[in-house]
C-alpha cells in the first residue's frame, strides 16, 4: 500500500465517522467506505504473488541473478537449489542452527527464515562472497590454523557469524564472540576453537580454553 | 615393537586439517550440495500414528500433481507400523515444495493400533505389545559370579542406588539421505554415511543389483556419531524414485525426521547395589538394568550395535556379582550405536555408585578407584590428571561448599578398544611431476582421517602434508572399514605407511636413485617418464593396537536456587598409542567431552505418551551445548609411539557424564541419580520442589 492511500484512509477518524453520521449523509460515508473496499482490493490484488512462480531478482555476492521461484521458496532453498550455491547449509531449516548464515546488507541472518522474495533490493553474501580471489581471509585463515572445525557443515554458518561481528566490532571480547555464536550449533564439538579462531583473526590474544599436554609414555 | 620411525619428521606435528580450507569456504561438497542435470527432490511420507495397521496406500492423486515425477510406497499391501514418523511412502518431484504438496496428497487408510511408548509403561504384562509374537520385555539375561550374598554380609559398606539415562539423539548436522543417479550403468550414490562399502552392500542387496553395479560416494559428510552406517530406508526409497522417474533424486531428511527414524542411544534404569570391604577392596556387586532401544535394534534397522545391554561392572573387578539386563521394547524409533555404543551409560551407573560407595566408606572418591582400577595406564592417568586438575586442593567433603552457588568435583574413567581393521587396502600413484595421491575406500566422517593419511605418507615419503592429495569416500578406491568402533584412523595409517613404504622402495629401484625422499623426490619421479607409479598396499601388524584407557576430572558450579549446573573445567587424559596429529587429536577430545556435556546436562528424547509422538524433534527443544556452555577443557595426551596408532573418537566421550554428574553429587551432598540434570532434578534432589512422578519422564 502507498503511503498516501494509507493517510487519507486513516484521516477517516472516528469522530469524523460519526459527524458524518451526524449531519449530511449516511449516504455519504457509505460511500467513502465503499470507495476505500474498492481501493483496498485493487491494491491487494496487485500484492498477491502466486502460488506459482514470479520473478525475483537477487543479488548475492555481487552479482545479479533473475530468477522464477515460487514465493514460498526461502533464500535458503534458492540460493542452494536455484544458484547452485554450497556454501549456506540446512541444518535444521528452522532458525535453531545457523548452518544457512548468510549476510543481508552486511547483518548476518538465518536464509532459511527469509523469503527469496523478501530478499530483494538487499546485498546478500554468502561465504564463497567472502573470498572472491580465491585466498583465505584471516577468519577463515584461523579457523584452519586452530582447527576450529570437523564434519565442517556448521563451519560456514560459524565463519559468517565471527566475520559478521569482526567486521562490526574489530577487537571483540569473549562475550561477544559467544553472543556472535549463540544462534549456531555445533554436533562434533568444535566450540573452544570457535572462540580461539576468533580472537586470533582479531588480534585479540586468546584466553585459551584450552590447553592440551602430549606427554611421551616413559 | 612399532615400525614408526624413532625420530619422525611429520607424525606427531600440528598439522591442520588438509579439507580446512575447502570447509571454510564452503567449497568442500557434501551429500546435501550435490547438484547434478534434472535432478528431483524426493521426500518421505511418515506414520502419524505410533502404531497401526496400514489397509491401503493410495498414490494416484500425488502421481498427478504437478512438478511431481516419481511415487513409491515403501511396501505394496496390509503391513503394521510401530512408531510415529515411520516410513510409508515417498515422492520425487521437481521441488521441495512441489513435494510437500504431493505428500498432502497420498491417500492412507489405516487402523490405529494400541501403542506404548514409556519403558515402565511397556513392561506392565497388560501393555500393548509392540511385537505381536513376543513381550515387550524378555526374562533378563543372568551372569553371575562368585556367591554374591554371602559377599554382602562381608561388606563394610553397603549402597543400593537407582540410576537412569534417557534416550540420546545422534542430531548430526548433516542430515542422513543420498542422491542417486540410476543409468545404464548401475546406481551413483552420494551418501552421507560412515560406511561406503556397507551403503552400496545395502543397496545392492534391496535392490537386486551386483554390488559391481553400485558405486558410493563420500567426499565430506557432515557428522554421524554411530547413526550413518547403513543406506537406510530413505537411501532405498530414494534409488526406488530415481529408477521410477528416470532422473537422479536427492533425499536428504528434515530435522525432524531425524529424531524419529535413524537412530538414537538407548535409555537405561539401572540399580546397583555395590559393597566394598573396610579398606575400600570392592567385594560384592549386584546390578539389574533395563533401557529401551526402540522397536529394536541392529542390522534390520540399518544401525549395527545399539542394543541397550551394558559392560558391567565397567571398568572395575567384583569378585561376587550378579547382572541382570534386559531391553523393553516401546513404539519408538530404534537405537543404532553411538558413539562408545554402551560405555557412557555404564560409566555413568557404575562412577555414580563409585562414588556414593566413596561417601559411606567416607573416603575420597579418587582413592576408592586408585584401591580398585585394575589398569595400569589409568593408575598413571588418575596420578597425572589429580596434579593437573588439583584434585588434593579442590576436593572437599560432599556438600560442604558455601553459599548458594555450590562447587562440586567427581572423576570418572573409561575403557575401549580403538583397534585397526587387518582387511584394510589402499593404493598410492607417484606422478612422473612428483605429486602423490592416496586412495582408500574408507571416509572422513569429520575426525580428521585424510589428514591422518597425508601425515602417514608425507613422513614415509618425505614430503610435506600438502603435497599429498588424499582420495576417499569412493567404493572404486581398494577398500576398508567403516568409521566406527574408532578404527579408521588404526586402519588407515598402517595401510597408507605399507602401501608408501613399498612405493617408495619400487620408485627408488625402478629409477635407480637410492634415497628418493626429500629434495631427491623430483627428479626421481622424472626418471618415471610418462607412466605413473600405483602401487597398492594393505593393513599391516606392528603400526597399530588397541585398548585404551582414559580418566576424566569435572569441576562445576550448581546453584542451588535455580537448579543450574555450570561446568567450569573438564581435564582429560587419554592414551592413544601413537598422537598422528595432535591439533586434530585434541579436536576429537574436545568434541567428545562437549557431547559429553550435552548428555549429561541437556540432551533427552521426550515422548508424549497420550500421543506416542516425540514432543521435541529440533534443535530448539532438543538442547546441544552451545559455545557459551563449554568450559575450559585441558587435554592430556599421553603418547607411546610403541604402541602404534589407536582410535581416539569413542574413548574420549565416555567418562564425561559420569565425571559431571559426581561433581554435582559433591557440591550438593545429594545425588541427582538421572540424567540430564536438569534444574527441575536438582531442584527435586534438594528437596525444594516435589520429585517428578516417573524417575524417567
Amino acid at each position: 500500500m502507498k503511503p498516501t492511500d494509507a493517510s487519507s484512509t486513516g484521516r477517516l477518524s472516528r469522530r469524523d465517522f460519526f459527524k458524518g453520521l451526524g449531519t449530511t449523509a449516511v449516504a455519504a460515508a457509505a460511500a467513502q467506505a465503499e470507495s476505500v473496499a474498492q481501493e483496498l482490493q485493487k491494491l491487494n490484488a496487485e500484492k498477491v504473488l502466486g502460488p506459482g512462480p514470479v520473478p525475483v531478482t537477487l543479488k548475492v555476492n555481487g552479482k545479479t541473478h533473475r530468477l522464477e521461484l515460487e514465493p514460498r521458496v526461502t533464500l535458503l532453498d534458492a540460493l542452494r537449489n536455484h544458484l547452485g550455491l554450497t556454501g549456506p547449509k540446512e541444518g535444521c531449516d528452522r532458525a535453531a542452527c545457523g548452518a544457512c548464515t548468510v549476510w543481508l546488507d552486511g547483518v548476518a541472518i538465518y536464509a532459511c527464515q527469509k523469503l527469496a522474495i523478501d530478499a530483494q533490493g538487499h546485498e546478500i553474501t554468502t561465504v564463497e562472497g567472502l573470498t572472491p580471489d580465491g585466498r583465505l581471509t584471516p577468519v577463515q585463515q584461523a579457523f584452519v590454523e586452530r582447527d576450529a572445525l570437523q564434519c565442517g557443515y556448521c563451519t560456514p554458518g560459524f565463519v559468517m557469524s565471527v566475520s559478521a561481528l569482526l567486521r562490526k566490532k574489530p577487537k571483540p571480547t569473549v562475550d561477544d564472540v559467544l553472543h556472535a555464536c549463540a544462534g549456531n550449533v555445533c554436533r562434533c564439538g568444535t566450540h573452544p576453537r570457535v572462540l580461539e579462531a576468533a580472537l586470533i583473526a582479531a588480534g585479540v590474544r586468546p584466553v585459551s580454553m584450552t590447553r592440551t599436554e602430549v606427554i611421551s609414555h616413559v | 615393537m612399532s615400525e614408526w620411525p624413532a625420530q619422525p619428521k611429520v607424525l606427531g606435528t600440528r598439522v591442520p586439517r588438509v579439507d580446512g580450507p575447502a570447509k571454510v569456504t564452503g567449497q568442500a561438497r557434501y551429500t546435501s550440495d550435490v547438484q547434478l542435470e534434472g535432478l528431483l527432490i524426493g521426500m518421505i511420507l511418515r506414520s502419524k500414528w505410533p502404531a497401526a495397521r496400514i489397509l491401503r496406500i493410495n498414490l494416484d492423486k500425488a502421481r498427478k500433481m504437478p512438478g511431481i515425477k516419481a511415487a513409491v510406497a515403501v511396501q505394496d499391501g496390509p503391513r503394521i507400523v510401530r512408531y510415529y514418523g515411520e516410513e510409508l511412502a515417498a515422492v520425487a518431484g521437481v521441488s521441495r515444495q512441489a513435494c510437500e504438496d504431493a505428500l498432502r496428497a497420498i491417500e492412507i487408510e489405516a487402523e490405529p493400533l494400541p501403542f506404548v511408548v514409556r519403558e515402565e509403561d511397556a513392561r506392565k504384562p497388560d501393555a500393548p505389545r509392540v511385537w505381536e509374537q513376543a513381550p515387550n520385555a524378555p526374562p533378563p539375561r543372568v551372569q553371575e559370579t562368585g556367591n554374591v550374598d554371602a559377599a554382602f554380609a562381608e561388606c563394610a559398606a553397603v549402597i543400593e542406588g537407582f540410576y537412569t539415562t534417557a534416550v540420546q539423539l545422534h542430531h548430526p548436522m548433516e542430515t542422513h539421505g543420498c542422491t542417486v543417479l540410476w543409468n545404464d550403468e548401475g546406481i551413483t550414490a552420494w551418501a552421507s554415511t560412515q560406511g561406503i562399502s556397507s551403503v552400496r552392500d545395502g543397496l545392492a542387496g534391496a535392490l537386486r543389483v551386483d554390488q559391481s553395479k553400485v558405486r558410493v560416494i563420500t567426499e565430506h559428510m557432515g557428522g554421524g556419531f554411530g547413526s550413518k552406517f547403513g543406506p537406510g530406508v530413505e537411501g532405498i526409497l530414494a534409488a526406488r524414485l530415481a529408477r521410477e522417474a528416470g532422473a537422479p533424486v536427492k533425499l536428504m531428511l528434515s530435522r525432524f525426521e531425524e529424531a524419529l527414524a535413524v537412530g538414537n542411544r538407548p535409555s537405561s534404569f539401572q540399580r546397583i547395589k555395590l559393597g566394598a570391604k573396610a579398606d575400600g577392596t570392592l567385594h560384592a556387586f549386584e546390578y539389574e538394568n533395563y533401557g529401551t532401544a526402540g522397536v529394536g535394534a541392529g542390522q534390520a534397522t540399518e544401525g549395527g550395535g545399539g542394543g541397550a545391554d551394558l559392560p558391567m561392572p565397567y571398568i572395575y573387578r567384583v569378585p561376587n556379582r550378579r547382572i541382570k539386563q534386559t531391553t523393553v521394547a516401546i513404539n519408538a524409533g530404534s537405537a543404532r550405536a553411538f558413539r562408545a555404543p554402551g560405555h557412557p551409560v555404564a560409566s555413568f551407573g557404575m562412577e555414580s555408585a563409585m562414588d556414593d560407595l566413596a561417601v559411606k566408606l567416607g573416603m575420597d572418591p579418587l582413592e576408592l578407584r586408585i584401591k580398585n582400577d585394575p589398569s595400569e595406564i589409568r593408575q598413571r592417568e588418575y596420578r597425572i590428571g589429580a596434579e593437573r586438575f588439583g584434585w588434593k586442593e579442590k576436593y572437599r567433603k560432599p556438600g560442604s561448599s558455601p553459599g548458594p552457588v555450590k562447587v562440586g568435583v567427581g572423576v570418572a574413567s573409561a575403557t575401549w578398544g580403538g583397534g585397526g581393521s587387518r582387511r584394510t587396502q589402499g593404493e598410492v600413484q607417484i606422478n612422473p611431476d612428483g605429486s602423490v595421491e592416496v586412495r582408500l575406500g574408507v571416509q572422513d566422517i569429520g575426525t580428521g582421517t585424510r589428514t591422518v593419511a597425508a601425515v602417514v605418507a608425507a613422513e614415509v615419503l618425505g614430503l610435506k602434508p600438502e603435497q599429498i592429495t588424499v582420495k576417499f569416500g569412493d567404493t572404486r578406491f581398494p577398500p576398508g572399514p567403516g568409521s566406527g568402533g574408532s578404527v579408521t584412523s588404526p586402519s588407515v595409517a598402517p595401510t597408507v605407511f605399507d602401501a608408501c613404504t613399498r612405493a617408495l622402495e619400487q620408485l627408488q629401484k625402478q629409477t635407480g636413485v637410492p634415497d628418493a625422499r626429500g629434495e631427491n623426490w623430483r627428479a626421481a619421479c622424472k626418471k618415471l617418464g610418462v607412466t605413473p607409479l600405483v602401487v597398492q598396499g594393505q593393513w599391516r601388524e606392528g603400526l597399530s593396537s588397541s585398548g585404551v584407557g582414559g580418566v576424566q576430572f569435572a569441576e562445576v558450579a550448581v546453584d542451588t536456587e535455580t537448579g543450574l549446573v555450570t561446568v567450569k573445567k573438564i581435564v582429560v587424559v587419554q592414551d592413544c598409542g601413537l598422537v598422528v596429529d595432535p591439533l586434530t587429536a585434541e579436536s576429537q577430545v574436545n568434541g567428545g567431552v562437549i557431547m559429553g556435556i550435552g548428555f549429561a546436562l541437556y540432551e533427552e528424547r521426550v515422548m508424549d505418551w497420550q500421543t506416542g509422538v516425540v514432543l521435541n524433534p529440533n534443535y530448539e527443544t532438543y538442547k546441544l551445548p552451545g559455545l557459551a556452555d563449554v568450559p575450559e577443557i585441558d587435554i592430556v595426551l599421553l603418547n607411546m609411539p610403541e604402541r602404534g596408532v589407536i582410535g581416539l573418537g569413542e574413548p574420549v566421550h565416555i567418562p564425561t557424564a559420569a565425571a559431571i554428574a559426581n561433581a554435582v553429587a559433591n557440591a550438593l551432598g545429594v545425588r541427582v541419580p538421572s540424567l540430564p540434570i536438569t534444574p527441575r532434578k536438582v531442584l527435586a534432589a534438594l528437596g525444594k520442589i516435589p520429585a517428578p512422578k516417573s524417575s524417567a519422564a
